[in-house]
């Protein structure tokens, strides 16, 4: 597709022949994830995520077609649906409530991987600026997604949930309440809402799996980077997606899998919240709400504003929190650095780890009951999430001196093997390599 | 468009249908269909938001009719309006007085218990059980329930505190609790809501 030397489909059979000529898919295929498509040889195991999560995104989408088919959306009927008939009665319900309850946690834990993949190596930086925006545009509709997939049993979290997140847009002024009860349907969560969730959460999975097809086409445009952040330059520094990649990525598909096996059967509640096994009740709400564990970093943000300043604390959370995944938006050119790997960038890998540990800390914090200690960590943590994005990585990319980057992929891979690299016919040693070689 | 090419051509082809008339007249037609074509769309897409809105079932319940002869001073009844819970409480003497002592200026959001509760009837404090920060039903209307170190309302989820007005002390929240539209039909019936629009 992108480069020269991509080999051209040629099909096997007349049937495929005839096929070809007349709707070329397998062509379109064999270019985008067959044979024809050059990916650098040099890929860790980091970059095998995308394709998991295509595969958590498929399992989605198979298992909540299932699940809808025994699920009623009543505010009557939601909690008994899915915790008798799915969980009792229905043949392997309780499996494919399970592995659907579970699949969405695995989605996010692979989508998290893949963001900070991209974070490290600077997959966000020219040419795939695109690539890098229509992902986080996947990553916004997949919280749209989780979150409105998590009201449907109507559980006791559903509900408060349900609650708690409609109310952000109450704290804007004017438009706010009016704009909360027109996405509700109502004053509080109730059957309009339960319904209209019902018939989003089954629509936006299919929006994603569209923006997925935009994310891989503008990928494929300059091609997949790769951990040296360097371009390839001949054939040497690339290998076919099949059978290379294809052989790697179904071996840790198989690994990651397995994991998400074990979980779905041995601890299948272990990433749940137990009060959403009560029936949502709109009179009592539970002592200690919190949202799914993949919300958790940006629930801490919400709750370090307690103190008004201008605009009211609650505006001012809501908005932060919003501004945390939009200025990812900006990322491709806040990080100003020519240079795309963090390998090569010894003051940005510092700070990029003490992101991790940013995250990580205003994830605890999200999931924790508030007291006084948490909130003052939560607050210095959420500010200095700020500050990384806003101030350090431009500051950073402006003053930091780069290790040097090797020639080539091959070159960062080979060290000094250039001959066996090298297709037959074309072995011209590198200088500097035959001297060392015994 | 139309007229900028009207005013440099209108000289020379003055009296003759020459082709900038019918550019001029192409243009005409483009803009009225687009126009029409969008108004239309604009229209189409109406149906579509309006149907979010809250339906005729949801508006139908937007009064609701509760008997408060059973409730002594001190005590409090936890009803429903809008499928929100409405805190309705008989403040003692006491609970009053404190919170007509506390000055406007310790307030976030200042109000009186008078101007919260309706002329001659200041001891029913009647707001809406949902706390004005994300939504929550704060404790203290039950017997025994914490009632947070200013009397009111406790809000579990984020800590925010209401005095005996059910006005915002401390904590995270930006509003008192919301005092709904209400009339007394009788001395001990209470009319929530209906006495706003419709």
């Amino acid at each position: 597709m992108s480069f020269s030397w991509a080999k051209a489909y040629e099909p096997k059979n007349p049937f495929m022949r005839w096929l070809d000529e007349r709707l070329p898919l397998p062509r379109l295929a064999y270019g985008a994830i067959g044979g024809g498509y050059p990916v650098p040889r040099n890929l860790n195991y980091f970059w095998n995520f995308g394709v998991l999560a295509g595969i958590f995104l498929t399992i989605q989408i198979v298992t909540g077609i299932v699940l809808a088919m025994h699920y009623y959306a009543t505010t009557d009927g939601a909690f008994t649906s899915v915790n008798q008939l799915i969980m009792r009665d229905v043949n392997a319900g309780w499996l494919l409530r399970y592995a659907h309850m579970n699949g969405a946690s695995f989605f996010f834990i692979v989508t998290y991987i893949h963001i900070f993949r991209g974070l490290f190596y600077g997959s966000y930086k020219a040419p795939r600026e695109l690539v890098w925006m229509l992902g986080l545009v996947i990553y916004f509709l997949m919280m749209a997604t989780a979150f409105m997939g998590y009201v449907l049993p109507w559980g006791q979290m559903s509900y408060w949930g349900a609650q708690v997140i409609t109310g952000f847009f109450s704290a804007f002024p004017l438009v706010g309440e009016p704009l909360r009860v027109w996405l509700l349907g109502g004053y509080a969560p109730d059957e309009a809402a339960l319904t209209r969730f019902f018939s989003l959460h089954y629509l936006l999975p299919f929006v994603i799996a569209a923006v997925v097809i935009l994310h891989i086409w503008a990928l494929h445009i300059p091609g997949s980077g790769n951990p040296t952040g360097v371009d390839v330059k001949t054939e040497r520094d690339t290998l076919p997606f099949h059978p290379f990649y294809t052989a790697k990525d179904g071996w840790f598909a198989a690994t990651v899998l397995l994991v998400y096996a074990i979980v779905t059967y041995f601890a299948p509640n272990y990433l749940g919240h137990p009060d959403n096994y009560i029936q949502a009740n709109p009179l009592a709400t539970p002592a200690h709400i919190v949202p799914e564990w993949y919300f958790w970093p940006f629930y801490a943000i919400l709750r370090s504003f307690t103190v008004d300043f201008i605009l009211p604390a609650k505006l001012w959370g809501v908005l932060a929190m919003f501004a945390s995944i939009l200025l990812l938006f900006f990322l491709p050119w806040l990080d100003r650095s020519p240079v795309r790997s963090g390998s090569y960038r010894p003051v940005f890998k510092r700070f990029f780890w003490l992101l991790v540990v940013d995250v990580i800390i205003l994830g605890y914090i999200g999931g924790a009951p508030i007291n006084w200690w948490r909130v003052a960590l939560g607050q210095a943590a959420a500010a200095y999430y700020f500050l990384h994005f806003l101030v350090i990585l431009p500051l950073v990319s402006a003053f930091e001196t780069p290790l040097p980057l090797p020639s080539s992929i091959s070159e960062s891979v080979l060290h000094g093997e250039a001959e066996e690299a090298a297709p037959v016919g074309q072995k011209k040693p590198r200088r500097g390599a035959t001297a060392t070689a015994g | 468009m139309a007229t900028k090419a009207q005013s440099a051509e209108g000289p020379e082809t003055t009296g003759t249908a020459g082709e900038g008339e019918g550019v001029r007249r192409r243009d005409f037609l483009n803009v009225a269909a687009v126009s029409f074509a969008g108004v239309g769309a604009v229209a189409a897409i109406a149906p579509l938001l309006v149907q979010m809105a809250p339906s005729a079932d949801v508006l139908a319940l937007a009064t609701t009719e509760v008997d408060i002869s059973k409730i002594q001073p001190g005590q409090g009844i936890k009803a429903q309006w809008r499928k929100q819970p409405v805190f309705i409480r008989n403040l003692t003497p006491k609970e009053i007085q404190e919170a007509n002592a506390v000055p406007m200026s310790d307030l976030r959001d200042p109000e009186t218990l008078a101007q919260r509760t309706k002329p001659g009837k200041q001891n029913w404090l009647i707001t809406l059980g949902v706390c004005t920060h994300l939504g929550c039903v704060p404790l203290g209307i039950s017997e025994g329930e914490n009632r947070g170190p200013y009397g009111g309302y406790f809000c579990p989820c984020h800590g925010s505190m209401y005095d005996t007005a059910a006005r915002i002390r401390q904590g995270p929240a930006p509003k008192n609790l919301f005092v709904p539209d209400y009339q007394f039909t009788s001395p001990t019936t209470v009319l929530i809501g209906g006495t706003d629009k419709k």
